[in-house]
């Protein structure tokens, strides 16, 4: 018997239940957040973001950021209409997927737009996309995050409610809670051990 | 200890029986995996007790065992079961009762000291019992109650395990004491003889001058 | 099989540097997760535990339909489900797959399933070479060594060591500082990602409904791992499904705070097949692999069919004062602590170390922290009954079964209880001064070896009570 009817067939003699047997009643899911003006929101997710919030014209805030550095951004609208990426440190992504890992491992500093972002932890919710690369989040030391304040949620209840099904719309969703830690090594803290060490937020 | 709980009863005005015919709840075999035995010896528990309107028990461990594992032991017999749930209603535990049956936290002691108190696991968190112990310490005339910072954790006895693992529970005793000790107290009070046979044990080992008390005996005081 | 558990033991107990290291870094795991699901931080700390522990019985309880499910969406979405056994059947089928595709390195994220398999040892044969990402996992790698606790691998090394392992396999410049050892590794990791021709992980989650694999950390080597190499293969047992995305508002709230107090782990990331057509990056081939090993088994037993609802936190681990002492390399099998003392015996069999579920106090501790609620204490105490019948089974009768034969016996019989009383009264050693006995012999001179024995009382309690009644 091949493994799969083999393994269904034990799972069923188990638990007592048949081949195409519907299931029982679900526990029904349970999503509770509170109602909140979009002023708290914004105040909660700057207070609780582990990392830079950056208030102000953002193209000019990106910018001092990236002087001198070698930055990545990618080829998102929300970046291009705030003219982000046409600034002289930054290299737009594109091309094959060699080309792009390539780019954003050479890069100091990785600006992506997120999703969305939960003002209950000061999280980031990052999509893979068209226009949205994996590795710009994840191999440049630092990440820089351009989030419009409308789509800050209160946490991952109301995501769940907004997008019950994230495989719907992209293969690949983050929750960026935080820059990269471990305390593997006698329970000392160290960031920055394989993704960013430093997080910047631009709310528009 | 059986008088010290005994007397406290009776100055609240409880008449007090002791049933001759009882000899023990079971646990010893029951934890060890014996459970016929168990269940052998729990028929004498059933039967000693059958009659008695509130069975007080001086243990956390042996009245969770009558309240939540007779069911276990008996779910094939349901005369037993019967029996089992009618007695399980009654039985306290000797804090419990006080406090949450007779509603008193002032039971008249006087006790002069620093005390710290042992929260026995059964009675924490298998009776549910955090507050009732420590209200009655503190109703205590003359008594300061100072909380050792791991009084939570596990002395270590655990019934047979304190010999088969006696190097386990001879660790985590070690750190019990050492907790009692950095409260300064002059006695340490639990709920639970086994937990104080333990905890004595290694005082006494210890050469540490420190006493260790059941709560009837400091409720008793006075 | 017991003198080595025991042995084990006491060379855990002995090793003072290793007790304050695991007692401390514990307490602080402890004392995260209470901060972290405290009244003030999570008010309906209790509310989502019990939401949690429904979710997992239906689940288990429908298992069929939602592993069924899990792979029909994961096929839809471009991925494919490979559903295994035993150890065996996943390790020729990561090793075919890498051969086949020309994979000579392969990076791996935290997964104590690929643990369980001894997936790395057969990579090897098959001329994989397998990196360990996670930084501890990547320490005890080079060591040689299995995970020490679930969420901390390398609990038990300490900076020196960790200084002289990478000196001898890395061959940097020897460096004890915490900071720098981080970024050495960072750096050697950071190539074996970028050329990686696989990336397999483990699962924290499957999520039926969307087809989807969910990992949860805080280096972001999972990340890397899933996202840099052509293939992405993820390792999960066949218990790690949940129905739907949404059931994550209620696990993620407990996983992360009842692992190490935090709201939010730095990683989650939720994969749902490979890249799909048009993205920028990520895997071009997307595997889940479910296993079996012994885990319908446990599925078929009713009452401890909870084990299986483990969401792998560690809490457990932090709680217990027997693993706070003995540590992860006491037991036997891969998983440790209490989670692990009532695992491994229904995987690997009562007989293969029958004193593992007699090594707990049952004082309840883990069973209060679990985020699940697994009933722990319960199951330990069947498995003890099981071990007991086995050996009443098979005749095999010891001193300790005829003691307790002679002890039910007594019991039953008050007068004889009395009678055996005074026996002790006379027998034990005591100056009838009221002194504590320093030594006993036979068995309880294990309990003498650390505390004194109470002595037996001057009188008994019946003693004294029927005079009390006698006098008024």
């Amino acid at each position: 018997m091949p493994a799969r009817e083999h393994i269904l067939h034990k799972i069923r003699t188990a638990v007592g239940r048949s081949s195409g047997q519907p299931p029982a009643e679900i526990p029904p899911v349970r999503l509770r957040f509170e109602a909140l003006d979009i002023s708290e929101r914004v105040r909660r997710l700057a207070e609780r973001f582990s990392g830079q919030v950056v208030h102000g014209d953002a193209r000019e805030q990106v910018a001092r950021l990236v002087s001198g550095k070698r930055a990545v951004a990618c080829p998102h609208p929300l970046l291009e209409r705030l003219g982000i990426l046409t600034l002289p440190e930054v290299e737009t992504l594109g091309g094959s997927v060699g080309q792009i890992r390539a780019a954003c491992a050479a890069a100091d500093i990785g600006i992506t737009s997120a999703e969305y972002g939960l003002c209950d932890t000061g999280a980031l919710v990052v999509l893979a996309g068209r226009e949205e690369s994996r590795l710009a989040s994840l191999l440049p030391v630092v990440h820089v995050t351009v989030l419009p304040a409308d789509r800050i949620l209160t946490g991952l209840d109301e995501l769940f409610t907004v997008l019950p099904d994230p495989g719907a719309v992209s293969a690949s969703m983050v929750l960026i809670g935080g820059p990269s830690r471990t305390a593997d090594i006698e329970q000392i803290l160290t960031l920055g051990v394989h993704g960013p060490r430093e997080l910047h937020l631009v709310l528009v | 200890m059986g008088l010290a709980m005994a007397e406290v009863l009776e100055r609240l005005g409880y008449t007090i029986d002791f049933p001759e015919a009882q000899t023990c709840c079971g646990q010893p075999a029951f934890n060890s995996g014996f459970r016929g035995e168990a269940r052998l010896v729990a028929r004498q528990f059933l039967k000693a007790f059958r009659d008695a309107e509130y069975i007080v028990c001086p243990s956390g461990s042996c009245t969770a065992m009558v309240r939540h594992h007779y069911a276990e032991l008996f779910h094939k017999d349901p005369e037993a079961l019967e029996a089992a749930r009618q007695v399980s209603a009654r039985v306290f535990e000797f804090s419990e009762f006080l406090v949450n049956k007779a509603g008193r936290e002032d039971v008249g002691a006087r006790y002069d000291g620093v005390v710290t108190y042992h929260d026995s696991c059964h009675s924490l968190r298998d009776l549910k019992l955090r507050d009732e112990p420590r209200k009655l310490l503190r109703a205590v005339q003359g008594l300061e109650l100072r909380e050792m910072d791991i009084a939570e954790e596990c002395c270590g006895f655990g019934g047979t395990f304190s010999v088969k693992f006696a190097d386990v529970s001879g660790a985590m005793v070690g750190t019990k004491i050492e907790s009692i000790v950095r409260t300064g107290a002059g006695a340490v009070v639990s709920t639970d003889a086994s937990c104080l046979m333990q905890i004595r044990g290694a005082l006494s080992r210890a050469g540490l001058p420190i006493q260790a008390l059941h709560l009837a005996e400091v409720l008793a005081a006075r | 099989m017991s003198v080595a558990f025991h042995e084990r033991i006491q060379y855990a107990l002995l090793d003072e540097r290793l007790q304050k290291a695991l007692y401390s870094a514990t307490g602080r795991l402890r004392d995260k997760r209470l901060s972290g699901v405290g009244a003030d931080q999570l008010p309906d700390y209790q509310e989502l535990r019990t939401q949690a522990h429904r979710i997992k019985q239906h689940t288990l309880e429908n298992l069929d339909h939602y592993l069924e499910l899990l792979a029909q969406r994961v096929e839809e979405r471009g991925g494919r489900v490979v559903w295994c056994r035993d150890a065996g059947e996943v390790q020729s089928f990561i090793g075919d797959l890498a051969r086949d595709r020309g994979v000579r390195l392969a990076v791996k994220s935290k997964s104590m399933t690929s643990e369980e398999v001894n997936l790395n040892e057969a990579l090897e044969r098959y001329g994989v070479e397998a990196v360990e990402t996670d930084l501890g996992e990547f320490i005890i790698q080079l060591a040689g060594e299995r995970p020490y606790h679930i969420v901390a691998p390398a609990m038990h090394k300490t900076r020196q060591q960790v200084a002289d392992l990478f000196e001898a396999k890395l061959g940097v410049g020897r460096e004890e500082e915490i900071p720098r050892q981080t970024m050495i590794a960072r750096a050697v990791l950071r190539k074996k990602f970028l050329e990686a021709g696989m990336g397999i992980s483990g699962a924290n989650f499957l999520i039926a409904d969307s087809g989807a694999v969910v990992i949860v950390e805080n280096e972001g080597n999972a990340r890397l791992t899933t996202s840099s190499p052509r293939i992405h293969v993820a390792v999960a047992g066949i218990e790690k499904v949940i129905p739907r995305a949404a059931d994550l508002a209620v696990f993620l709230q407990l996983l992360g705070r009842s692992a190490t107090g935090q709201t939010l782990t730095s990683y989650t990331s939720f994969l749902s097949g490979p890249r799909r057509p048009g993205e920028m990056d990520g895997p071009e081939e997307f595997y889940v692999v479910l296993l079996d090993n012994g885990r319908t088994r446990i599925l078929a037993d009713r009452d401890k069919r909870q084990t299986l609802y483990c969401i792998r936190c560690g809490a457990c681990l932090n709680i217990c004062p027997v693993y706070r002492r003995i540590g992860g390399y006491s037991y036997p099998g891969t998983y440790s602590g209490p989670i692990g003392a009532i695992l491994t015996p229904q995987v690997l069999g009562l007989g293969h170390e029958p004193e593992l579920p007699f090594a707990s106090s049952l004082c309840g501790a883990c069973a209060e922290v679990c985020p699940v609620k697994i009933d722990i204490p319960k199951i330990l105490l069947e498995l003890r009954s099981e071990v007991k019948k086995t050996e009443a089974r098979e005749r095999r009768w010891n001193a300790e079964k005829l003691g307790y034969l002679l002890w039910a016996w007594v019991m039953r019989h008050p007068r004889l209880f009395e009678l055996a009383g005074m026996a002790a009264q006379a027998l034990l050693p005591s100056g009838g001064d009221g002194r504590w006995i320093r030594s006993l012999p036979g068995p309880l001179r294990a309990w003498t070896a650390a505390r004194d024995f109470p002595p037996p009382p001057a009188e008994s309690f019946r003693r004294m009570w029927r005079a009390r009644q006698r006098s008024g």
